[in-house]
């Protein structure tokens, strides 16, 4: 299929970028991108992804808007509040470009439904919060062969990094499982700067694009660090383990397992059994 | 003796992963350590020793993006 007039005027900030190019273009049209979270992460993921032209957009997420999202989740405008967020952003996607199909999903992802929806997508990028989930979506796309791109933030830090499932260091490699309740605070208790979300998103989106456009190198097998309180920036090389219990030698991890409950908000009575 | 800690040169007098870890009053289960670029299992942080020029990394766990309620 050929471009519109419209599209080549709409996309040529892209097309004409020898790496990118008429062909690449056309690719990120055809792709199909997953976003689990429609936050903070979320809302600058979809929003540059519907930019570029990502042709088929995912995205998941159970919860309506909250006044106290609008600080960072800038998909979400102060009219949405108490509205579902998967409808929310699904407007502005089209408001921004009428070529970007949108699958939303007002569920949250589970045992149960994640392999379903992951394999109808190429890429599955995540911006969740609770680790529970990011358990879940490290294992579904190990599963489903699915590149991932991960990323977590808090207060003035985040870190991101790639998985090619089998072909490189996974979550579990560097986590073996998530914390125990309690240990680790979330944003809500904690805080995050609303930018920092932002810009980690952004980042997402940017080695997403990269993948489907098969350019550059991925961001695997190290994780980007950043500080912004220092505004420094650290590489952190990992690697496989080859005792990963999910993409080791001998994996004790067959199927995706039902998630205890999540950890990121604090529940005193759990805490004590830990 | 003197290691990088997250890329900083610091001076330490503890000898193994898991006292590093008490005296910058870390949670061993809030962290992944990696001594040298090799990421040392939970288990045996008390008996990895450290040695001068170690490089030794903390990578935190982190959510963010969505909140579940
Ligand atoms: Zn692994």
């Amino acid at each position: 299929m050929a471009f519109t007039e419209e599209q080549l005027v709409r996309y040529s900030r892209h097309i004409i970028l020898t790496e990118v190019g008429g062909k690449g273009q056309k690719k990120i049209g055809q792709a199909k991108v997953l976003i689990v979270g429609a936050g903070g992460l979320g809302s600058p993921i979809a929003l540059y992804l519907a930019a570029a032209g990502v042709g088929t957009i995912g995205l998941i997420d159970a919860d309506v808007v909250d006044l106290s999202n609008l600080q960072r989740q800038i998909i979400h405008h102060t009219s949405d509040i108490g509205r579902p967020k998967v409808l929310s952003a699904q407007e502005k996607i089209a408001a921004l470009n009428p070529d970007v199909q949108v699958l939303p999903y007002q569920e949250n992802l589970s045992a149960e439904n994640a392999l379903r929806i992951f394999s109808d997508f190429e890429y599955i990028i995540d911006g969740t919060d609770n680790f529970p989930a990011k358990f879940l979506i490290n294992d579904a796309a190990y599963f489903a062969k699915r590149p991932l791109i991960h990323a977590g933030i808090l207060r003035f830090e985040g870190q991101i990094f790639t998985i090619l499932p089998g072909a490189s260091a996974c979550y579990r490699c560097i986590f073996p499982e998530p914390p125990p309740a309690g240990v680790v605070p979330s944003c809500q208790e904690a805080g995050v700067l609303g930018a920092l979300a932002g810009f980690i998103g952004t980042l997402q989106g940017t080695e997403v694009l990269k993948l489907i456009l098969g350019i550059g190198k991925p961001l695997t097998d190290r994780i980007l660090k950043y500080d912004a309180l220092r505004t420094q920036f650290r590489e952190v090389p990992i690697r496989r383990n080859p005792d990963c219990s999910l993409c080791g030698m001998h994996p004790t991890i067959q199927t995706i397992e039902v998630q205890e409950q999540p950890v990121c908000e604090i529940d005193p009575a759990s805490s004590l059994h830990t | 003796m003197r290691v990088k800690i997250n890329g900083k040169q610091e001076e330490i007098q503890e000898t193994n992963l898991l006292d590093l870890l008490k005296a910058k009053n870390i949670e061993p289960r809030m962290v992944a350590v990696e001594q040298n670029a090799k990421m040392v299992d939970r288990s045996s942080l008390m008996n990895t020793r450290i040695h001068e020029g170690d490089e030794i990394e903390f990578l935190f766990f982190m959510g963010g993006g969505s909140e579940t309620e």
